[in-house]
């Protein structure tokens, strides 16, 4: 089994974002900035199932300005055997990544592609079930565990109510939700090893892929603060309050 | 503006999400369309007929959509859209799976999380963990958009008479197949739903402590919910989970024990009307949001606040 594994490159977790005074969008200059969270468990599991004997080759992908070489040199670290950057220096969006990646899986035929159920940066969590809507390929999204089985794979997904399991005939599409491992940390030898593995980089425009943003961001406004309430003294007096001042039990 | 809105239910009821989608469907304004697809659930068309402000109730009856299966809906749904100028659903697990793909198979964007409605093609929605709002204009000629049910009220239930039409069944995919599901099982409201919402964290320490959470829960007829953390160590399923990437929450009054206020946590509560907050460490950023911050053991601050309702005011 092939793996493709696309990644994307944001704001690191830990960061506080604030807004720009402009109103154009959030502050990215001198910004930290690491693979997407759920990037790092897709890749950590398409890993797994290379080291658990499913998987003989993971490349790793991604579409974004030349600072994306970074991400996939950690993917690399990781264990993915080589990588791709679909290079654009414009803005990217979910449908375009999508119609990138639909092209990346064309050239390199794999039978199961990986990713991270949302970006922390747009929150979108679109660009896995397009990218199997374009391949016409079965998807399991949120996925907890992932298992190879006879006829396909066997994919637990985290649902509103619960868990709920698919199998899923392949080659598919499948997004990973928090639960489902937790990702290695890069040894030293390994972020070595990785500068020597294959890292092509294509341009979006030879590629024949349109990537023109169909949404228009208007505005980035801060959210109301919240203002901050009192200390209590004692339980007693939290009760006295929620029952009088706000009367909400 | 035609505006077709996919109705989320268990075959045997609409689920409240679908209620708040309806009104942000009045809010872009035009005729309203409710596509009730699944198995064996006439009841459920018949209930969405009866919502005031919908027009037409769509109804595909199939043993291959009872599961809400992505690649057996999205095509339905394309089919039914063909006609209309806007695609509602629910920001749910069951809205994010399978509006992407219609979207794509549509060759439209898709606007995720819906806050706010401010014409037929400009809404708002959260970026960054909500630390941002995005106010985003579509261009395309059908807009896709999942509905943050938190952001609208729910449309009544009864009142309505809209017309029931049959929609043909499309031929199943054949590319997944639903195996199992393990559904919690609880008496308590639905969290996304709740008008009180008791979280628990890390701090609770354990699945067996979560049981004081419990106890408070069920003196104020309260839903049950829980940090990131919690959920990873194992002290409760992950549908118990509120945050970013979790359940957002909007209850009247959420109170967060044990619970450290990371921002993923605060993405998914911090739109409630009250929070109060009980923690130990009273540099926990929770109390920078919270309205009523007891710094305060748990272990015996919740069970003493328990006991405390019992008595009258």
């Amino acid at each position: 089994m092939k793996i493709l594994v696309p990644i994307k490159r944001v704001v690191d977790a830990n960061v506080r974002v604030r807004v720009k005074s402009d109103r154009t969008g959030v502050e990215l200059a001198n910004i930290k900035m690491a693979m997407n969270p759920f990037c790092e468990i897709a890749v950590e599991e398409a890993i797994r199932l290379q080291e658990a004997g499913a998987a003989k080759e993971i490349v790793a992908v991604s579409v974004g300005g030349p600072q994306c070489q970074d991400i996939l040199r950690t993917a690399l670290a990781m264990g993915a055997d080589r990588a791709i950057l679909v290079e654009t220096d414009g803005e990217t969006q979910p449908l375009g990544v999508a119609k990138a990646l639909q092209t990346i899986a064309a050239r390199e035929k794999p039978d199961l592609i990986i990713l991270g159920k949302q970006a922390i940066d747009d929150d979108n969590n679109q660009t896995g079930q397009m990218l199997a809507a374009l391949l016409g390929w079965a998807q399991g999204t949120f996925a907890s565990k992932v298992e190879r089985a006879e006829g396909g794979l066997r994919v637990t997904r985290e649902v509103d109510g619960g868990l709920e399991t698919l199998m899923l005939k392949l080659p598919a599409v499948v997004t990973t939700d928090l639960r489902l491992n937790e990702p290695r940390y890069v040894k030293l030898p390994n972020i070595m090893k990785a500068r020597k593995k294959p890292l092509e980089v294509l341009k979006a425009a030879d590629l024949g892929v349109d990537l023109t943003p169909r949404l228009k961001v208007l505005k980035v406004d801060e959210p109301a603060a919240r203002v901050g309430g009192i200390k209590v003294e004692s339980v007693p007096d939290l009760v006295h309050r929620l029952r009088n001042e706000k009367k909400v039990i | 503006m035609a505006i077709l809105v996919v109705a989320e239910h268990d075959q045997h009821k609409l689920r409240p999400a679908t209620l708040c989608v309806v009104t942000a469907a009045m809010r872009i304004g035009g005729e309203i369309t409710l596509l009730v697809a699944g198995k064996d659930c006439s009841a459920v068309a018949q209930a969405a007929a009866r919502v005031p402000g919908v027009k037409r109730v769509l109804h595909a009856d199939a043993p291959h959509y009872e599961h809400g299966l992505a690649e057996d809906l999205a095509p339905l749904i394309v089919r039914a859209a063909a006609s209309m100028t806007h695609v509602l659903a629910p920001a749910t697990t069951f809205g994010k799976n399978v509006l992407p793909r219609v979207a794509a198979l549509l060759d439209v964007a898709q606007i995720s999380d819906v806050m706010r409605v401010e014409s037929a093609d400009t809404f708002v929605r959260p970026i960054y963990a909500g630390n941002a709002l995005a106010t985003v204009q579509s261009s395309d000629a059908i807009k896709v958009l999942t509905v943050r049910a938190t952001g609208f009220d729910a449309a009544p239930d009864a009142g309505g008479n809209a017309a029931v039409e049959a929609l043909e069944a499309a031929p199943p995919s054949g590319l997944s197949t639903f195996e199992r599901q393990e559904l919690t099982k609880s008496e308590r409201p639905e969290l996304t739903a709740a008008k009180i919402i008791v979280s628990g964290g890390r701090g609770v320490g354990s699945a067996e402590n979560f049981k004081i959470i419990d106890a408070l829960a069920d003196r104020l007829g309260a839903a049950v919910g829980a940090s990131r953390a919690a959920v990873d160590a194992g002290f409760v399923p992950n549908d118990y989970q509120v945050g970013q990437t979790g359940k957002i929450v909007a209850p009247d009054l959420y109170i967060a024990i044990g619970i450290s206020g990371a921002i993923q946590h605060l993405a998914g509560m911090k739109d409630s009307k009250v929070i109060v907050a009980i923690n130990k460490d009273p540099e926990a950023p929770i109390f920078e949001v919270a309205d009523y911050g007891l710094v305060a053991d748990l272990f015996q601050a919740v069970p003493e606040l328990t006991a405390a309702l019992d008595k009258p005011a």
